[in-house]
């Protein structure tokens, strides 16, 4: 079977119901199965325009403090020289208690805007834009573990929303962007000690990927980033110990700086393509960063879409919309082979099944386990993704995570299924809806409107087989609410549920 | 497995209750299931286990003993290497350390005949099991272990311990034992290496390695199965049905197929598990959070699951104030568990395969602070125990007057005792793991 390389759009009639669940579970966290139907009735380009509306900016999360953590101000340090003089330990010993306090302040309200962001994740609708958020903070990877300072961790969160459809103004961002600058050092960027960090991921990580650049190009572009520095929670260019002699960068050569280094990163073809495997590997396929390792038929489509970035200059916006509507993105090849990130897990559990709110610390502690603590990647490289996400340990959390979103279980506690809340409006009934009503006494008709959903193309016929067998034994009938709790556990527990 | 499952229309069995079974029944049959997990090894005896088991055994490799187990002990916060190994007969260490020094007729020597004997250095008096390990030559000690320019973030170090890289500040994202592994192409069903906890040990990342992690042996498994014996069977019977070709692609390795394997080796896996730490231990531990991890380690360890290495932690030793009582609590519970541990190993007839190693991510400053307690500082010592280690007191204690302000000066870098661990012990690449060689501080016996 060869793979559809091209970036046209589908043909009407390949827009069916299962092309609509594509489509919902990529672009966004899926859906109840009413919803996907929705989304099939709209037709694609209008499910596409609404994927690609951008949310309204969130309201910022509440004790948020721009001063929780601050060097110490003039009257302290006066204060700090006067008792040093006269007790050296006793002062030491202030200064400490001090620092001490602020990361214990910091530390809560880091845990604040995890959760904020958690919460967030589970605030309907804008799911595209949200998953744009997550793809620039895995990419524009920083760990509040070394910024140590949640204020700025929030400052580029808020950062990434606004510019989440326009990679040129993120790349601008982040060369001015405080916890950045702070992540690699590059406050400690100095004419006369230049610090290479930021260069070099700018150069390796965030814009060209390896070998599109020489050792040469980190060196000079280190020194146009000198100067590029943090005060007082803003971006502030010391121009004083910026290095103002000329540069030569990917063979040009002038003044540069920050902006202009990242300006020069912009105009290469190269950058565009990066940008274009980026988004290949959120939205399409899990081919991982090494381009080498990349499937050439692969390749070739990186490369038809990195020419559309660069046509529509980073704007996001088309380039998403010709993606998402195109024949390659619909390939068979392409549909419920990617796996699912823990946010994907987490998100399109609560919306396919509507399940009731649940303890956000629990969330988060779950999305920790999964191994995606939010605001902390293990690394400037980011989350590896896709299969690295999924070991046996991880398999279970998730598992043990749809459990408990969908009945209220945690492990290790007790709990018979028929203890589950049904009532209200998360009555799982509700999700029947779209069913006939005559059928919704069929075993068979109840799981397969299930399963479409949950579980999409892959799930093959013998395999249903055990959810029918399940269905059928149900002495109040299949669409008892909790047959329906304990058809929904088993369903998330498939190895099927983990892809989308 | 589930004797008493009732199809519907069981009317006449009192109320039916949605599931097909009457909720009486149903609680009856609950228990039983409890129960037979517990004791009853038959419960293994399902086709997809006997298909998974065999993905579980360990593929021999010539020249690699894949028997040997290494248990790592994390002491997280910061442990008072000081007054751990304790320089008791020098001024210098009771002027800095005043009320929180040990006196000199409290500290246990190293006995006679010992590397480190007679060198006016001794154990924390808490320290008694470990002395009695050294006295039968099954502990090792290795002082003033750090890295040049050490940082002292708790994060910060910890991550620099983690993945091995004191140059990159720890932030290169993969572990000195994941790493090993990836080198190695260990698998082991997915469980080459298994932490308890929630949150698996970045040491243990590696491109392809992952640690598997649970705090509690019923944590590692699927909950959704204590729901009703009918949704553990459809799930069961799901994941016992083989995978049909689907619309796989010559591009690219099915990714159904590798979650697929991936589940029956994580229900393998957590039925080996539970069923290893279900049986008693060969003798009782400690109560204490360490005791229980390395009872459950023993348990694992005697059932010969295809693991090498287990990690633990033992946390609180940030003691920046009243450490005159947290922190001698702290090192008798370390010293009782891993003796309990270490007996346990004993009886079961595994010792001769076992090390154990433990660390911490700094030590403290010299001087007390005015709390009581002592703050963050550097370099410090790290036990090696069990059978195959060579005894004794090893490396110089850390001058107390040639200080680097205020910190000792390691002597030993950490990645020497990595190197001795993995090299030596596990017969992994340690240059691979570590990035490239360094002396292994030479503390595994020659004829291990």
């Amino acid at each position: 079977m060869s793979l559809d390389r091209s970036l046209n759009p589908i043909s009407p009639a390949a827009w069916t119901p299962a092309a609509a669940r594509h489509l919902a579970l990529r672009a966004g966290f899926g859906g109840t199965p009413r919803q996907l139907a929705a989304v099939h009735e709209s037709g694609l380009e209008a499910a596409v325009d609404a994927f690609l509306k951008p949310a309204d900016p969130p309201a910022a999360p509440e004790g948020l403090d721009p001063d929780v953590v601050t060097p110490p101000s003039e009257e302290e340090r006066r204060q700090y020289r006067r008792l040093r003089g006269e007790d050296a330990a006793a002062a030491r010993e202030a200064a400490q208690r001090r620092r001490q306090q602020q990361r214990r302040n910091d530390r809560r309200m880091f845990r604040d805007l995890q959760h904020w962001w958690v919460e967030r994740l589970l605030d309907p609708p804008a799911s595209l834009h949200e998953r744009l958020v997550l793809l620039w903070h895995n990419h524009f990877a920083t760990g509040h573990r070394t910024v140590r300072d949640a204020y700025l961790m929030w400052r580029q969160h808020a950062m990434f929303r606004e510019q989440a459809f326009d990679f040129a103004a993120l790349a601008q961002g982040i060369v001015r962007d405080p916890a950045m600058l702070k992540y690699l050092n590059n406050d400690r960027n100095l004419r006369a000690e230049p610090n290479e960090n930021l260069a070099r991921e700018l150069l390796e990580l965030f814009m060209l990927g390896a070998g599109n650049y020489r050792e040469s190009d980190i060196k000079e572009g280190a020194r146009a980033l000198t100067g590029f520095s943090v005060e007082d929670d803003e971006f502030r260019f010391r121009r004083f110990v910026h290095d103002s002699q000329t540069k030569t960068i990917l063979g040009r050569s002038g003044d540069f700086d920050g902006d202009d280094f990242v300006e020069l990163l912009l105009r290469q073809d190269a950058c565009a393509r990066f940008v274009a495997h980026k988004l290949y590997d959120h939205f399409v396929f899990d081919v991982g960063d090494d381009w080498a390792k990349v499937p050439r038929q692969r390749q070739a489509v990186i490369r038809s879409l990195g020419q559309r970035v660069k046509r529509h200059r980073y704007d996001l916006v088309p380039v998403m919309r010709e993606l998402l509507t195109s024949r390659h993105f619909f390939d068979p090849a392409n549909v419920g082979r990617k796996i699912k990130s823990p946010p994907q897990f987490l998100v399109g559990t609560v919306r396919s099944l509507n399940t009731p709110p649940r303890r956000t610390q629990t969330l988060h502690e779950a999305m920790t386990q999964m191994g995606m603590t939010l605001f902390d990647p293990p690394s400037v490289n980011g989350w590896d993704g896709g299969r690295a996400w999924i070991n046996t340990s991880t398999l279970f959390v998730r598992q043990n995570l749809a459990t408990y979103l969908i009945t209220g279980k945690t492990p290790g506690e007790p709990f018979d299924v028929r203890d589950a809340q049904v009532s209200g409006r998360h009555d799982p009934r509700g999700l029947l809806d779209g069913l006939e009503t005559s059928r919704r006494d069929d075993p068979q008709a109840v799981v397969d409107h299930f399963a479409d959903a949950l579980l999409g193309p892959h799930v093959s016929e013998s395999r249903r087989g055990a959810l029918y067998a399940f269905a059928e034994q149900r002495g109040r009938g299949p669409s008892d609410p909790h047959a329906l709790l304990g058809l929904f556990c088993a369903m998330t527990a498939m190895p099927e549920y983990q892809l989308c | 497995m589930c004797t008493d499952y009732h199809p519907l229309s069981s009317n006449d069995r009192g109320a039916d209750d949605g599931l097909g079974f009457t909720r009486r029944s149903l609680l009856g049959a609950g228990l039983t299931m409890v129960s037979a997990a517990a004791t009853v090894p038959g419960f293994v005896s399902r086709a997809g286990v006997a298909m998974a088991d065999t993905s579980m055994r360990v593929s021999s490799r010539a020249g690699v003993p894949e028997e040997r187990v290494l248990v790592v002990v994390q002491l997280s916060g910061g442990n008072d290497g000081l007054n751990t190994i304790v320089p008791a007969s020098r001024s210098a260490y009771h002027r800095a350390r005043g009320d929180l020094a040990v006196g000199e007729r409290e500290v246990l020597s190293i006995p006679n005949g010992f590397a480190g004997a007679d060198t006016g250095v001794g154990l924390h008096p808490m320290l008694r099991e470990v002395g009695e390990l050294m006295g039968s030559g099954r502990a090792a000690v290795v002082q003033g272990v750090g890295y040049p320019n050490p940082n002292r973030s708790h994060f910060v170090s910890m991550d620099i311990w983690h993945t091995a890289s004191p140059e990159k500040q720890g932030s290169t994202g993969r572990g000195w034992i994941g790493r090993a592994f990836d080198a190695a192409g260990h698998d082991a069903g997915g469980m080459a290496c298994v932490s308890l906890g929630s949150e698996a040990p970045l040491a243990a990342l590696g491109e392809h390695s992952r640690a598997v992690s649970f705090s509690h042996a019923e944590t590692f498994r699927w909950s959704g199965a204590d729901l009703h014996p009918a949704v553990a069977q459809a799930y069961d019977a799901a994941l016992d049905t083989p995978l049909t070709q689907g619309a796989s692609s010559a591009l690219d390795e099915d990714p159904l197929a590798f979650v697929q394997r991936t589940a029956l080796d994580a229900r393998a896996a957590s039925e080996k598990v539970r069923k290893a730490v279900a049986g008693s231990a060969e003798r009782s531990f400690p109560g204490s959070s360490l005791g229980r991890q390395l009872e459950m380690v023993s348990k694992m360890i005697r059932a010969g699951l295809p693991t090498r290495v287990y990690y633990v932690n033992h946390g609180g030793f940030d003691t920046h104030a009243g450490q005159r009582f947290a922190h001698p609590n702290l090192l008798r519970q370390f010293s009782e568990a891993v003796s309990a541990f270490q007996e346990s190993l004993e009886l079961s007839g595994d010792a001769s395969r076992v090390v154990t190693m433990a660390f911490s991510e700094f030590g403290r400053r010299v001087q007390a602070n005015a709390s009581g307690g002592t703050d963050h500082g550097v370099a410090g010592p790290v036990f090696l125990l069990g059978d195959p280690v060579k005894p004794g007191l090893w490396g110089e204690h850390p001058s107390l007057t040639d200080l680097d302000d205020g910190d000792l000066k390691h002597a030993i870098d950490f990645r020497s005792v990595y190197a001795d661990v993995l090299g030596n012990w596990l017969k992994l690449d340690d240059a691979a793991a570590l990035g490239r060689r360094f002396r292994p501080t030479g503390l595994i016996r020659d004829s291990a």
